[in-house]
């Protein structure tokens, strides 16, 4: 283990091996640095420049986005990862440096965040410009996408916790956005504790990982090496520890059982769902298990397994309730969270999964953040989340309608869109792994996210407009980065198709470069679950009225599905309730009775104190002067009256002095 | 040839006159004239002495104490007209501005 840190140390620490390393790569910290220095900038002379503080926003993420490509650029060349460092702080004979780290996964992620943030940003300007609170929207559009960035190129764990946290503030701010309705800010809050529910044993399992370094360092490189090669540290000890760090996934990443949180966070505005809580917040998560993918390997195989079980769980079940949500965002909603499992799941094969699931999250990243841009921009023209008052947009919104068919279609994995591609790439990964399973799981998921994403693009473009007013076609704002995005999910698939060489698993993997190949009856076969699903959407929904065609025939089915399994009601009845009711009432007691009175009789004890001292005060000490001055006054008083004014008088006293002095002075002498 | 304990006598005698005087009198001129007395008891003190000693400082002091007495009378009175003009009494217990 020593001998793998010393080695590393001198690859990191050795200059001439970065000497060939491009400027951009050397100036990665620029790239959160950017969006840092944009959301001060933002916060204090926002409102007093041009265009409330937006430009400034969507400028620094367009440096970083652009410096992110150059880092990329560096990636597709084949380029080495790079790592440089400078010292943070020490306790004792940890030290931890903060620092970046630029390897494939990383740099593609910077391309994703960058590129989502500018144009959701973009977006933002026509969606949310008659906003009271622009200028603050945007301070904490910028810091999220910094903290994002710090997350991204970090080296270590404990500056990932910073961007990691400042993220989930972020968030919490984002989606209590319209604070004013008291179900925003509930969601707001439920978001933040449902999520530090996870956190809290990821910190444990960083923790975990310092200490199984012997508490040397909390750089992610140096740990993974001395885990991999190590074996000092037991397989049960780093099961514990990935574990831990799984729940750090679970709850940003929303899965099973901390899902709950997302459906809820659509309460903000829809940018922020695009942006946070479809592309790239909630794929910290699964980044979190990338970077730290040898704790996952090197662990007991039980933890795999068991991220597996509880994505399988989440990417099916997910898929379902999805089917049966009202609100077009909530339905994209579950269908992130379907997707995210589709990642983790992805992930949980090993390394040949690595790449595949992080490849279906760079195709995610487009599609859906251009799917919740769409309907944001469906939400901004009927003013409703509620498909019942849409329908029969597509003439009066062409824009919206083509952009949201095509992220539409991708999302359903429909050839040669971007998710046919990195879903196809997952389906023959477990294939090949011999995870029939989850093989099987992968495709009814997909056959059901087909269904569900033909209901919402029938319910919301076809059939003839429940809602009222005129809708109308978004403006160039708005309209620009949903065109953007979707030639985005056009094209960023190709970066994995086998039959165009799949690049993309040259930049991003654990190992060795991953080879994707084509088993053509898996293509077929998922189009086929597609092409269904797509087909079974159309026959059931294509004359629905209102009311949900499958709502009758599924009759408790449904019911089941609308009230999502329960599980936010068997949380509300089985947690919160107890906690907000009985916990916070046992605690305002002793808070009440104990501290309070702890305080309380402390503060009587000073007052008596304090009552004694006065007294001693006021009759020793003031007595001690007052009885000084007193005396002083009187033996003035008395003194005074030898000042006659009588001159006579006065020589009388000399005379009798100068004969007792005479008398004296002859006694002496 | 008058002894000198004669003498010293006699300006004892001259200067505890000026001394009740001093201390008793109430008018402000009958005071000047008593401290007169007393400086002149110095006086025939410091002739007697020098003529007893042979020795001339003693009558050249005198003729000091002479001179400084006509300018202390001197003042003395001016001091005592202004005391009249202001309160129309020369009595020296009524002058008692100074007291407490």
């Amino acid at each position: 283990m020593v001998g793998a840190l010393g080695i590393l140390a001198a690859e990191t620490a050795g200059a001439p091996a970065h000497a060939d390393v491009s400027w951009f790569v050397r100036s990665a910290w620029l790239v959160p640095l950017l969006p840092f220095l944009a959301a001060g900038l933002i916060l204090f002379l926002g409102k007093r420049s041009p265009g409330g503080g937006a430009p400034w926003g969507i400028g620094a993420v367009g440096a970083s986005f652009v410096l992110s490509l150059g880092v990329l650029w560096h990636v597709v060349q084949g380029g080495a990862a790079y790592e440089a460092s400078i010292p943070w702080f020490a306790i004792g004979p940890l030290h931890v440096e903060a620092g970046i780290l630029i390897d494939g996964l990383a740099a593609v992620m910077l391309v994703v965040v960058t590129s989502i943030s500018l144009m959701v940003q973009v977006y933002s300007l026509g969606y949310m410009h008659a906003d009271q609170r622009f200028t603050w929207f945007y301070v904490v559009l910028s810091l999220f996408t910094a903290a994002m960035l710090v997350v991204v190129v970090s080296n270590n764990v404990v500056q990932l916790l910073v961007g990691w946290e400042i993220m989930g503030v972020c968030s919490y701010l984002l989606i209590g956005h319209w604070w004013e309705e008291h179900e925003n800010s509930s969601a707001a809050i439920k978001a933040f504790i449902t999520t530090r529910i996870g956190d809290v044993p990821m910190i444990f399992g960083f923790f975990a990982l310092i200490a199984a370094t012997g508490f040397a360092t909390a750089n992610i490189r140096e740990t993974t090496h001395a885990i991999a090669e190590g074996g000092e540290v037991s397989t049960a000890f780093l099961a514990i520890a990935a574990l831990l760090l799984f729940g750090g996934t679970i709850g940003k990443s929303a899965q099973f059982p901390l899902h709950v949180w997302l459906p809820d966070a659509m309460a903000g505005p829809t940018p922020v769902s695009a942006l946070i809580h479809a592309a790239t917040m909630v794929a910290a998560g699964v980044y979190l298990v990338g970077r730290l993918f040898e704790v996952f390997v090197a662990a007991d195989p039980a933890v795999l397994t068991t991220v597996s079980v509880v994505a399988a769980i989440t990417m099916l079940g997910a898929a379902l309730l999805a089917i049966a949500q009202d609100d077009i965002k909530r339905v994209l909603a579950y269908s992130t969270l379907s997707q995210l499992a589709y990642m983790v799941a992805g992930l949980s094969l090993g390394e040949e999964g690595f790449t595949a699931g992080f490849f279906h999250l760079f195709t995610h990243a487009f599609f859906k953040a251009l799917l919740f841009l769409a309907a944001g921009s469906v939400i901004h023209a009927v003013h409703s989340n509620s498909m019942r008052e849409m329908g029969g947009l597509r003439g009066s919104m062409p824009v919206t309608f083509r952009t949201m068919l095509i992220g539409a279609l991708a999302l359903a994995g429909v050839v040669p869109l971007a998710g046919f591609w990195s879903k196809d790439e997952l389906l023959v990964v477990a294939y090949d792994t011999g995870t029939t399973w989850l093989f099987w799981l992968f495709l009814a998921t997909a056959v059901v996210t087909a269904l569900y994403t033909t209901r919402m693009i029938v319910l919301t473009f076809f059939g003839s407009y429940r809602g009222q007013g005129h809708p109308h076609e978004s403006p160039p704002s708005m309209a620009g980065p949903l065109v953007a995005l979707a030639a985005a999910t056009a094209v960023v698939g190709f970066l994995g198709a086998p039959q165009l060489g799949a690049v993309f698993g040259k930049w991003v993997y654990v190992g060795h470069p991953h080879e994707a190949h084509v088993v053509p009856w898996i293509a077929v076969l998922s189009t086929a679950g597609a092409l269904a699903g797509i087909a079974v959407g159309w026959l059931v929904y294509r004359d629905a009225r209102g009311v949900d065609p499958l709502a009758a025939r599924l009759g408790p089915l449904w019911r089941v599905l609308e009230r999502r399994y329960y599980i936010d009601d068997l949380y509300m009845a089985a947690v919160v309730l107890p906690v907000r009711d009985r916990l916070s009432a046992a605690v305002v007691w002793v808070d009440r009775h104990v501290i309070d009175g702890a305080v309380n009789g402390a503060a009587w004890v000073t007052r008596g104190l304090a009552r004694l001292v006065a007294w001693v005060d006021r009759h020793v000490v003031d007595g001690a002067v007052n009885g000084l001055g007193g005396l002083t006054g009187s033996s003035g008083g008395l003194l005074r009256y030898l000042q006659s004014g009588n001159v006579q008088w006065y020589a009388v006293m000399l005379f009798v002095g100068v004969i007792a002095l005479t008398v004296v002075f002859i006694r002496i002498v | 040839m008058v002894r000198l304990p004669l003498v010293l006598l006699f300006s004892a005698v001259l200067f505890s006159a000026g001394v009740y005087g001093v201390l008793a009198r109430r008018n402000a001129v009958m005071v000047l004239m008593a401290i007169e007395l007393m400086l002149n008891a110095v006086n025939v003190n410091l002739v007697a002495f020098a003529t007893a000693l042979r020795d001339v400082v003693g009558q050249v002091f005198a003729l000091f104490v002479i001179a400084v007495a006509a300018a202390e009378v001197g003042i003395g009175l001016a001091i005592v007209i202004l005391l009249y003009r202001t309160r129309e009494s020369i009595n020296v217990d009524e002058v008692n501005l100074l007291r407490w």
